[in-house]
This record gives structure tokens, sequence and C-alpha cells, in this order.
């Protein structure tokens, strides 16, 4: 399993990434810069969380419209698997990988703090090491996390089971939709989350819930 | 050529923001508010002088990054 990080200037959660992605499928990804134009040779890119471009105009819309991102948008349609994690989701979201938004939390404040999630589907490449239904601990921290999309696309999302992760026990942070944390695409090679798993993988991290969906990359 | 552009939320989009203004110009004794919306302006300085040449620039700028076309919705004047 290669991976690639692609870096835009604002980001700043790369290095928690990487080392996640490190650990878990013993090969160290590439850090790719946002003006490059093509990926590297990799199975997987991840879009990590910060606040690309400040972000100014809406949160991930300019980083959406980087050189690189073109390269991902073509490969993706040639099954290329891409995680995008808290910024990462809103940047492929803007990028059109995903659909729906993300808007400003419904409570209007920054939340950084951990919730419950539930496991919605364990037949993707990140989640076939979880149950189904299965709760895991994962921390959030977010001002933009309110996942809104029109019915219908709702109406698919759910019917379709490509809602991934969903905040449990009333953990819902931010006021999204059907309390979506997560989701996949059509294709099941795109894959979007408010919660950063990369920071609850060690010990030193409290807990180790999220150690499965990383390594769930393996077995894909 | 300027181009003036309003960016505003699509009817139906919950405005938190809106809401949060709302509130706080009824805490500050203002009356008779029905709703507050929040959106966003743009000024462009454009090198073009053809308004209908101008108009199909500023109209793709809007669509590829200004606007989120799921949520927004743009108006344009030129002076």
């Amino acid at each position: 399993m290669k991976s690639a990080v692609i870096l835009f200037p604002g980001i700043n959660r790369e290095t928690d990434m990487a080392k996640a992605l490190h650990a878990a499928t013993g090969v160290k990804p590439h850090i790719v810069w946002h003006t490059d134009t093509s990926l590297p040779d990799v199975d997987l890119v991840v879009v990590p969380g910060g606040f690309s471009y400040g972000d100014y105009l809406r949160c991930g819309a300019i980083a959406a419209r980087s050189p690189i991102m073109s390269d991902v948008r073509a490969k993706v349609l040639k099954g290329l698997k891409v995680i995008g994690v808290c910024n990462g989701f809103q940047i492929i979201t803007e990028a059109g990988l995903l659909p729906g938004v993300l808007m400003r939390n419904a409570q209007l404040r920054f939340v950084c703090r951990e919730v419950k999630l539930k496991v919605e589907n364990n037949r993707t490449f990140f989640t076939n090491k979880m149950t189904e239904g299965q709760i895991i601990h994962c921390p959030v921290a977010h001002g933009e996390g309110n996942y809104i999309c029109d019915a219908e696309t709702l109406n698919r999302l759910e019917g379709e089971g490509r809602v991934l992760f969903r905040y449990a026990d009333g953990s819902n942070p931010n006021g999204a939709m059907n309390d979506i944390a997560g989701i996949v695409n059509e294709a099941g090679n795109v894959i979007g989350m408010m919660p950063h798993p990369e920071n609850m993988v060690e010990a030193l991290h409290g807990r180790t819930d999220c150690k499965p969906l990383f390594e769930s990359l393996l077995a894909a | 050529m300027k181009a003036h552009i309003k960016v505003t939320l699509k009817p139906g989009v919950l405005d938190p923001q809106g809401k949060a203004i709302e509130g706080a110009l009824g805490s500050l004794g203002f009356g008779g508010i029905n709703g507050v919306r929040q959106g966003k302006y743009f000024e462009i300085d454009l090198a073009e002088s053809d308004r209908v040449k101008a108009e199909t620039q500023v109209k793709a700028m809007c669509e590829k990054l200004i606007a989120n076309m799921i949520i927004e919705n743009y108006a344009i004047e030129f002076t």
C-alpha cells in the first residue's frame, strides 16, 4: 500500500496522518505539495486536516482548485483511493469528489473534543476491520463540519449505505444532517470524514479505537 | 470595468450566522425583524472593456470558484 499525503498552505495535520499511515502500512507516505501537477505512483491519497488558505472564501474552496487536485480527480476515475479528513473532507467535497457541503457548525462554535462514532458500513477500504454498528471514540476539531445536502442526495446516501460514520449517543457536535460524520462516494473509492482518526491510534492518544481503520487499508 | 458580485445562500439553506445576527439585533432592541440572511460581496476589477465578454468571464469565475452552486446563488452588476 503506497500512499501520499497532500500538503496545502495552512494544513497542519499532515505529520499525524503520515505517521498513522506509516505505522499501519509499513511504508512512509509521500508528501506531495499542492503545486505539483502529478501524483507519484500510489494506491491511496490522503487530504489531511488543517486550515488550507486560512479557510478564505469557503473552507477548502481554494485548495480544491489547486493544480494537484486535477490529477487527483483524473485518477479517482481510474480507481485511486482517496480519504479526506476534516479540512480534507471540505476540500474533496469542494472539488466535487463527494456530494454535499460542510457548513458552519449550527452552534457557531469551534468544537475540539472527543465524540462517539457509529460505524454504519464496514464494506469499504477504510472500515473492513470494523463491525457494523460498532461504536468508536474519535476526536473532532472543526468550526465547519455541519454536513448538508439536498433531500434527493440524502436519500441516496442513506439508501445506498454510503453514510460511513454517524455521530452516536447524541454526540453530534455540529448539527450535521442525520448525524452524518463521514460518507463514501458511489464507486466506493473516495471517503470523507470530519473526525480525526489519525489522532486515536496510539496509546499516548488515550485510546486506539481508530487503529483498525488504518489496518483496513492493508486488507483492501 | 468593475464587476460587483453578490453571493447569497439559496432559500432553505440554514444560515446559523444570519440567525445569530438576528438574535443580536433583537437584543439591541431592534424590533420588527422577520429574518436575517448573511451573504458575501466581491468587487473584481477587470481589464476587459467589452460588457458581453466580461459577463461570460465573470459568470465562469462565479461558477468555478466564487460561489458554491450547491448552496449559493450569485448576482453580477457592472460599473
